[in-house]
C-alpha cells in the first residue's frame, strides 16, 4: 500500500477523495437538515448536461460542469421561488432535462468517447493534478462561505419565515445554499460519479444529525465519517480490484448499517 | 421590569385586506387597527385565516389587495421589531441545534454581523432563556425537550430581541393546564411593556389578561373588551359547534354552557 503513493496518479486520488469527503460533509448537512435531498440529486443528475457541452464543444469538463451545474442551480432556484409547493415536480423536470441534454450533446460530439461511463460512476484513479488543484479552490470557497454565512444558513434553515422576519435575507441565501450545493456535487463527480453522489451527501450527515448538538458539530463530523469512507473504500477497491466508487457507497452503506443495529442493540440493552 | 408609558398609537393598522390561497379566499376586507400596549387574542375556528392574518401582519404573505402598516411603516421594514413565536412545528424536533442556539437566532439582525455569536448575545439569550424558565437546559438538544419546553425555547427567541409588539401562534399548544397558566403569567407581565397579540382557536383560553378579542373567518371583526358573548361565538364557529365559554374575571368565570351537545347556547353575561 504504501509503495501505491509514490505514484503521482494515486496521490491525486487519494487527494481529490479527501477535498470531496470534506465538500460533501459540510454540504451534505446542510442539504440532509434542509430535507432538500432530491433538489441536490436533481442538480447531481442535470450536471451532466455540462459534460455534454464540455465534450462537445472539446472544453475542459471541470470548469464546463461547475458553469453548467451553478446555472442549473439558479434556475431551479427561481422556477421554485415562486412555487414552492410543486418544487419536487420542477426538480423532477429540471433532473431528466439536464441529462437529456447531456447525453445528446455527447452523441453529436465527434469522435467515439469511453470517457462516458468516469462521469457516471467517478473515476478516482484517473483524476488530473490539475483538477485537483481547481478542487482545493473550491473546498476553500465552499468552507470560506459556509463560516461566514454560518448564523444565517443555521437560521434558514431551521425556521425560514422566523428569519424572514428578523431580516435574514432567506432569498439571496437559497441561492448561495443552492450554488454550494452546485459545487460539491462538481467537486464529487470526479471521485464517485454523478449517480452516487447522494450517498456521500446523506449516509453521514444522517447518521450524525441525531447525536451532533449543533449544525457545525454536524458538520465536522461528517467530513471526518467522509474521508473515513473515501479512504478504506479506496483500500479496499485497490486490494480486491472493484470499481472504487462504488466500494465506496459500499463502505459507507455497510458501516451505516453496522453502526445502526449496535446503537439499537445498545439502546435495547439500556431499556 | 419597569411598566412603559404606551403612546396609545396605532401599532398594527389593516385597510381593505383581503387575501386567497389558489383562489380560494382566506380573509375578504379587513380592516383592523391595534392600539399600543393591547393585549389580543385572535380567535376563530380552523382554517378560518388567523395564522394567515398574523403573517400578512409580518408581512410573511402579500395580500391581493389592501393596505397593511406595522407600527406605522411597511412589515418587511418594521418586523424586526417585533417578536414572532411561530405555530408549533414537529418538523423541526430533530434538528441538531441547542436550546440557546435557537434562542441566540432570535438575535439575528439585531447585533453585529460576525459569523458567530459574541459573548455579549450568549449573555442576552441567557437572560431570556431566565426569563421564561429554562435556563437549566440551555444547552440540551431541542429534540430532547418536552412540548411546553419547546414552547418555552420559542418564547424566549421571540424575546431575546426586545420587541416592541409580540405575536404568537397557538402558544398555548402542547402544554398542561399549569403550563398554561404560567404562561398567561408571563404574558401578562410582558404586557407592561410591548403589545401582544396572540392567535389561538380555543376560546377557553382567554385569561384575565386578555384586553381585547379579534374574531377572524374570512372577515374579521375587533372587539374592544375580552368578552366573548355566546351571539360571537356563535357568529364564529358555526351553529353546528357545541362549545363551553370561559371569559376573564377572577381566575375564570363560566359564561354559558351548551346544553345537551349541541350549538344552543345558554345565553348568560358574566364579567
Amino acid at each position: 500500500m504504501i509503495e501505491l503513493l509514490h505514484f503521482s496518479f494515486m496521490q491525486n486520488a487519494l487527494a481529490a477523495g479527501v477535498l470531496a469527503a470534506i465538500a460533501c460533509g459540510i454540504i451534505g448537512s446542510l442539504v440532509v437538515v434542509n430535507r432538500s435531498v432530491f433538489m441536490a440529486g436533481g442538480i447531481a443528475h442535470a450536471a451532466y448536461g455540462g459534460v455534454g457541452i464540455a465534450l462537445y464543444f472539446a472544453l475542459p469538463a471541470l470548469p464546463c460542469i461547475i458553469a453548467f451545474s451553478i446555472l442549473i442551480a439558479l434556475v431551479m432556484g427561481a422556477l421554485t421561488l415562486k412555487r414552492r409547493g410543486r418544487m419536487d415536480t420542477v426538480i423532477g423536470v429540471l433532473w431528466a432535462v439536464g441529462m437529456a441534454f447531456g447525453i445528446i450533446l455527447v452523441d453529436l460530439a465527434p469522435g467515439y468517447n469511453v470517457d462516458l461511463m468516469s462521469f457516471l460512476f467517478g473515476s478516482i484513479l484517473a483524476v488530473p493534478r490539475s483538477d485537483v488543484r481547481l478542487m482545493v479552490w473550491l473546498v476553500i470557497i465552499i468552507i470560506v462561505l459556509v463560516t461566514c454565512f454560518y448564523k444565517d444558513l443555521l437560521s434558514m434553515s431551521y425556521d425560514k419565515e422566523f428569519s424572514e422576519v428578523r431580516g435574514v435575507r432567506v432569498v439571496p441565501l437559497h441561492f448561495l445554499f443552492l450554488c454550494l450545493v452546485a459545487m460539491a456535487v462538481v467537486m464529487t463527480i470526479r471521485v464517485v460519479g454523478l449517480i452516487l453522489i447522494m450517498a456521500l451527501f446523506t449516509i453521514a450527515p444522517f447518521l450524525v444529525e441525531r447525536y451532533a448538538s449543533s449544525l457545525w458539530k454536524m458538520m465536522v463530523s461528517s467530513c471526518a465519517l467522509n474521508v473515513f469512507f473515501v479512504l478504506t473504500g479506496l483500500w479496499i477497491s485497490y486490494r480486491f480490484n472493484l470499481t472504487s466508487g462504488a466500494t465506496i457507497i459500499m463502505t459507507a452503506a455497510l458501516f451505516f448499517i453496522l453502526f445502526e443495529s449496535v446503537a439499537a442493540a445498545v439502546r435495547k440493552f439500556h431499556r | 421590569m419597569t411598566p412603559k408609558k404606551f403612546l396609545n398609537r396605532p401599532v398594527i393598522e389593516l385597510e381593505d385586506v383581503s387575501f386567497s390561497f389558489n383562489k380560494v379566499p382566506i380573509l375578504k376586507e379587513v380592516n383592523l387597527t391595534i392600539f399600543d400596549g393591547d393585549f389580543v387574542a385572535i380567535i376563530g375556528p380552523n382554517g378560518g385565516g388567523k395564522t394567515t392574518l398574523v403573517k400578512i401582519i409580518l408581512g410573511l404573505l402579500k395580500p391581493e389587495r389592501g393596505r397593511v402598516r406595522l407600527l406605522g411603516s411597511l412589515p418587511a421594514r418594521s418586523r424586526q421589531k417585533a417578536g414572532y413565536m411561530p405555530q408549533y412545528a414537529t418538523g423541526e424536533k430533530d434538528f441538531p441545534i441547542e436550546v440557546i442556539e435557537v434562542v441566540l437566532l432570535g438575535l439575528m439582525g439585531v447585533t453585529g454581523c460576525s459569523p458567530f455569536f459574541s459573548k455579549a448575545e450568549r449573555k442576552r439569550a441567557e437572560m431570556a432563556l431566565d426569563f421564561v424558565g429554562m435556563l437549566p437546559l440551555a444547552g440540551k438538544r431541542v429534540s430532547e425537550l418536552s412540548g411546553g419546553q419547546l414552547q418555552r425555547t420559542l418564547l424566549a427567541r421571540a424575546l431575546v430581541s426586545g420587541p416592541e409588539i409580540l405575536f404568537l401562534d397557538e402558544p398555548m399548544a402542547n402544554i398542561d393546564v399549569g403550563g398554561k397558566t404560567k404562561l398567561f403569567d408571563l404574558l401578562g407581565e410582558l404586557n407592561e411593556k410591548m403589545t401582544i397579540v396572540f392567535v389561538t382557536h380555543d376560546v377557553g383560553l382567554l385569561s384575565h389578561y386578555v384586553k381585547s378579542v379579534v374574531c377572524v373567518n374570512q372577515k374579521v371583526f375587533f372587539h374592544p373588551s375580552a368578552r366573548i358573548t355566546p351571539e360571537m361565538a356563535t357568529m364564529i364557529m358555526g351553529e353546528s359547534c357545541p362549545m363551553e365559554l370561559i371569559a376573564h374575571g377572577f381566575p375564570h368565570r363560566v359564561l354559558a354552557r351548551h346544553k345537551d351537545g349541541l350549538a344552543s347556547h345558554e345565553k348568560g353575561d358574566g364579567a
